[in-house]
C-alpha cells in the first residue's frame, strides 16, 4: 500500500513538472503546446548524452553527477523552448488558434523525427538507474535517488509558485494571461515574458524528462508523445492555465494509475489515465481547482 | 507652432492611422502643453480611442509624427512609451481582475526599477484613494465600476507619470462617481502632471480642461480653450444637447 503511494507520488512529481509547463503556456497564449512532451524528451537525452560522455564517473550515479546532469538537460530543455516559441509561435501570434495549434502538432513531430535522425529509432539504455542504496519510508522500498529526485521537484514546485507569486515577472504573467492587451499600458515587454514562460516551462519538463530516463530506464524519440498527453490530462484534471492545480493534477494521475494498475494490471494503465481525462472534460472541464470567476463590469 | 519643443507634453502632427482598410485618423494633429488638461471630445469611432492607441504604441501610425517631451516616439514600442512617462489609462478600465487591488497597482510600477519608489507611490494611491487601501488584498474584481477606475489611475500614478492619457473615464458611471473621478484628474494635474482626456462626457471634462479638441471622422474640427467650447453652439448642439 505505501509502495504504492510512493510509486504514485514519485510518477506524479515528474507529471507535474510536464503538466506545469504545459499549464503555463496555456494561461498566458491560451495554446495547447503539443511539442511539449517533446521537449521534455530532448530533456532526457540531453541527460542521455551528457552521461554517456561523462563515462564511467556517472555509472557511480552520485548525487552530483545526478544534479549537474539534471541542470545542464533543464538550460537545454529551456533554450529549446525558447528557440521553439521564436521559430514556431511568434510569427503566428494573432493568427487563428487553430493555425498555432496545427504548428505546435508539426513542432512535435519535427522534434521527434529530428532526434530520430540524431539518435537512431532504438530505444537508448539511460546511463544511470536509480538503485542506490535503499531506504524504508514507512514501509515502502525507496531508494535515495529517488527520494532526492522527488525532493528537487518538490523544490522546483515551490520556486516556481514562488516566482509565479511574488516577484514582478511572475505578477507580469498573471497579467497577460488575463488582459495582453492592458499588459502593455503597463509597460510589460509581453513577448519577453511569454518567452520567459516557455523557458521556464521547457526547463521543467526537461528535468522530469531525466527523472524519467533514470526511473523507466529507456528512452526513445518518442517517449514524449504518451507523456505529453498523460500531462495534458493532468492540467485538466487539476484545472488548465491554473498553477497549483497542474502540480495537485499530476499528483492525481500519478496515483490513479498507480493503484489503477495494481488493481487492474499494468495494461491498463493508459485506458485508466484517459477515462479520467474524459472524464473530467464531460463532467468538470475547469479541473479541481479551475473556478469561473465572476467578473463585474 | 514657433514655440520651443520644450514646454510641450505631447504632439501629434498629421496623424494617419488604418485599421486594415478603414481610415481611422485622418491627418490629425493636437498639441497637450505641460501642465495643461486637453480634452478630446467626439463621439463613438470618430478616433479618440485609436488616437490614444497610437500614442501608446499599440496601434502603428501611417504617417504622421508624434512626439511627447521633446522626442520623437512615433515609432516606439509600448514599454517606450510606458517608459517615458506616458501613461494611458485604457477604455473600460481593464483593471486585473483575478489579481488583487495590491497587485494591480504594483503592476503600475512594473517598469520602475527601484522597489521603495513604488512602495511610496502605492502608499500615496492609498492615501488618496483610501476605499483601495481597506482592500488591498481582494481581487480587482471584486470592486464597483467607480473603484475599478480609480483603481485604474491609482494604478497609472504608480508609473509615475508625466503625461496622463485618459480614455473615458466617466463611462457607466453615476454623476456623483463622474465628479469624484474628475476631481482626482484635477488634483493629479495640480501636482504637475499633464493631461490629455478622452471623454464623450463633455460636459464634465470641459468642466475641468484647459483647453479642448473636437474630433470627427478622424479629423479635428474644432479647436480652443475649454472655456470657448463649452459656449460654441456647435459642441452645444452636438455634444451637450438639452
Amino acid at each position: 500500500m505505501s509502495q504504492l503511494l510512493w510509486n504514485g507520488l514519485f510518477v506524479g512529481s515528474f507529471y507535474a513538472l510536464v503538466a506545469l509547463g504545459y499549464s503555463m503556456v496555456y494561461g498566458i497564449i491560451k495554446l495547447l503546446n503539443f511539442a511539449h512532451g517533446d521537449i521534455y524528451m530532448l530533456g532526457a537525452f540531453a541527460g542521455f548524452g551528457l552521461l554517456t560522455m561523462a563515462g564511467a564517473m556517472a555509472t557511480s550515479a552520485s548525487f552530483l553527477a545526478l544534479f549537474v546532469v539534471l541542470l545542464v538537460a533543464m538550460l537545454a530543455t529551456g533554450t529549446s523552448g525558447l528557440i521553439l516559441e521564436r521559430v514556431a509561435y511568434r510569427p503566428l501570434r494573432g493568427a487563428p488558434r487553430l493555425s498555432v495549434l496545427i504548428t505546435a502538432v508539426g513542432a512535435s513531430f519535427a522534434l521527434e523525427y529530428g532526434m530520430r535522425l540524431v539518435a537512431g529509432p532504438n530505444p537508448q539504455v539511460y546511463p544511470i538507474r536509480l538503485e542506490g542504496t535503499t531506504v524504508h519510508v514507512l514501509g515502502a522500498r525507496v531508494t535515495l535517488q529517488q527520494l532526492a529526485l522527488v525532493a528537487i521537484a518538490i523544490l522546483l514546485m515551490i520556486g516556481l509558485q514562488w516566482l509565479i507569486m511574488g516577484t514582478g515577472t511572475g505578477r507580469a504573467m498573471r497579467a497577460i494571461s488575463q488582459d495582453p492587451k492592458a499588459s502593455l499600458y503597463m509597460g510589460i515587454n509581453v513577448n519577453s515574458v511569454i518567452a520567459r514562460t516557455f523557458f521556464i516551462g521547457s526547463a521543467l519538463a526537461g528535468a522530469a524528462g531525466v527523472m524519467a530516463g533514470a526511473y523507466y530506464g529507456k528512452i526513445d524519440f518518442l517517449m514524449g508523445f504518451l507523456i505529453g498527453l498523460k500531462a495534458f490530462t493532468a492540467a485538466v484534471i487539476g484545472g488548465i492555465g491554473n498553477i497549483k492545480g497542474a502540480m495537485l493534477g499530476g499528483l492525481v494521475l500519478g496515483m490513479l494509475e498507480t493503484f489503477g494498475t495494481a488493481w487492474l494490471g499494468g495494461e491498463w494503465r493508459d485506458v485508466f489515465a484517459f477515462g479520467f481525462l474524459i472524464l473530467f472534460l464531460t463532467l468538470r472541464p475547469t479541473g479541481l481547482l479551475g473556478e469561473r470567476v465572476t467578473e463585474r463590469v | 507652432m514657433s514655440e520651443p519643443a520644450s514646454g510641450v507634453a505631447l504632439e501629434i502632427e498629421d496623424l494617419d492611422v488604418f485599421y486594415g482598410r478603414v481610415h481611422a485618423l485622418r491627418g490629425l494633429s493636437i498639441r497637450v502643453r505641460e501642465g495643461e488638461i486637453v480634452a478630446l471630445l467626439g463621439n463613438n469611432g470618430a478616433g479618440k480611442t485609436t488616437t490614444l492607441a497610437s500614442v501608446s504604441g499599440v496601434v502603428p501610425a501611417q504617417s504622421g509624427r508624434i512626439v511627447a517631451f521633446g522626442e520623437d516616439v512615433t515609432k516606439a514600442k509600448p514599454w517606450d512609451i510606458v517608459g517615458r512617462g506616458v501613461i494611458h489609462v485604457p477604455e473600460g478600465r481593464r483593471i486585473f481582475s483575478r489579481l488583487t487591488i495590491h497587485e494591480n497597482l504594483q503592476l503600475g510600477g512594473y517598469l520602475v526599477k527601484d522597489e521603495k519608489v513604488v512602495d511610496q507611490r502605492i502608499a500615496e494611491v492609498y492615501d488618496i484613494l483610501p476605499r483601495l487601501a481597506e482592500r488591498r488584498g481582494q481581487q480587482g474584481g471584486t470592486l464597483s465600476g467607480g473603484e475599478q477606475q480609480m483603481l485604474a489611475v491609482g494604478r497609472a500614478l504608480v508609473a509615475g507619470p508625466r503625461l496622463l492619457m485618459l480614455d473615458e473615464p466617466s463611462m457607466g458611471l453615476a454623476p456623483l462617481i463622474v465628479t469624484q473621478i474628475m476631481e482626482l484628474v484635477e488634483r493629479i494635474n495640480r501636482s504637475g502632471t499633464s493631461v490629455l482626456l478622452v471623454e464623450q462626457n463633455a460636459r464634465a471634462a470641459l468642466r475641468i480642461s484647459h483647453r479642448a479638441y473636437v474630433v470627427e471622422s478622424g479629423q479635428i474640427t474644432l479647436e480652443g480653450p475649454a472655456s470657448e467650447l463649452a459656449a460654441d453652439h456647435r459642441v452645444i448642439d452636438a455634444y451637450l444637447g438639452a
